[in-house]
């Protein structure tokens, strides 16, 4: 294998598109966290890896990982007394420059997880349920939602 | 991003993670980039050098963990700065002679000794670094060294009182010969 590039070059290069997925996955609030966790481990990672062939893969991957294992922690907690839709308010405003992800940070959270999940970390249905402790219908049903209203917005 | 970036480099660092923190700094002869470890001052390149090639070659050779992190080399910058008015004649920075070795290292160790303002030949660096007569090799010292400016390989002349060589090119090391003479008269 050729070199590991500096640590650097690939915040220059990937930073930006890590934290768009990772504010569509957990929302604008939690994303800076996940974003901190996510290169924390990188950066520990990365003088031992042994494959670069595609840093940005192995980044998004460890980013996945940190969003799942914050839905998770947030499944253990108490559920929130405001109502879904009620919470949909106080998530996020979409910015322009986020894309599509911006669009999926203002759904309402089970939805945005679900299709984040689906979509930026490419998890099966079986393990979308897992990360959110639903069951794989409610996990599904939660991704058709957030689909439907998203093929909304875009229309 | 910018705030979210400067938090990862801090908490980077508070981990032992920062392996290498590197910035620019600006220079009468152009930007110079700047490159700590933990241990001290590795790097400085000159202005003639790429510095992709250069944070490339400290990945390669010192450690990947390579981050932007200006704050880290703010005492460096602030030094340097002084040291182009001609306002500080001796640098207080730790060093990292890591990226020497051997005869190179011994040296660039007795050139970091020669005092502002003053000069030695070649072969007086070769009897320092412990063999008078590899005077080649110290001049291939001076060539190599990893912390120009800093450790002052434009204080060595040839025996025969010319100029020699140097890295960021004979004008540059004119020009800081020139500035010490001007300062110590």
């Amino acid at each position: 294998m050729t070199a590991l590039p500096p640590f650097q070059a690939l915040l220059d290069e990937h930073a930006a598109d890590v934290m768009a997925v990772l504010r569509g996955a957990v929302g604008r609030a939690d994303a800076e966290d996940c974003f901190q966790e996510t290169f924390l481990a990188a950066l520990r990672a990365y003088p031992m890896l042994s494959d670069d062939g595609n840093l940005r893969g192995w980044l998004l991957t460890i980013a996945y990982r940190k969003a799942i294992d914050h839905h998770r922690a947030n499944g253990r907690r108490p559920t929130p007394i405001a109502e879904p839709d009620e919470m949909a308010g106080v998530t996020t405003e979409p910015e322009p420059d986020d894309g599509i992800w911006a669009l999926v940070g203002a759904l309402p959270p089970k939805q945005r997880a679900a299709v984040a999940l689906r979509y930026a970390c490419d998890l099966p249905h079986a393990e979308i349920a897992a990360a959110l402790g639903c069951s794989p219908d409610a996990a599904r049903r939660s991704l058709h939602e957030g689909i439907k209203r998203l093929r909304k917005e875009l229309a | 991003m910018k705030a979210s970036l400067e938090h990862l480099t801090e908490r980077a660092a508070a981990e032992g993670l920062l392996d290498v923190a590197y910035a620019t700094a600006d220079s009468p002869f152009g930007s110079l980039l700047l490159a700590t470890t933990p241990k001290g001052l590795v790097k400085v390149g000159l202005p003639d050098y790429d510095s992709e090639e250069t944070l490339e070659d400290l990945a390669a050779r010192v450690s990947p963990r390579v981050l932007e992190a200006p704050a880290r080399l703010d005492d460096a910058r602030r030094q340097l700065d002084l040291y182009f008015e001609g306002r500080l004649h001796e640098f207080d920075l730790p060093l990292d002679w890591q990226l020497s070795r051997g005869f190179r290292r011994r040296a660039l160790r007795a050139i970091d000794r020669i005092p502002y303002g003053r000069t030695r030949n070649y072969t007086e660096i070769a009897r320092s670094a412990g063999n008078e007569r590899a005077v080649r090799a110290a001049g291939t010292a001076c060539g190599s060294n990893p912390i120009p400016i800093v450790v002052p390989c434009h204080r060595v002349l040839r025996s025969s009182g010319g100029l020699g060589g140097y890295g960021g090119g004979l004008p540059m090391k004119e020009a800081l010969l020139e500035l010490e003479r001007a300062e110590i008269h």
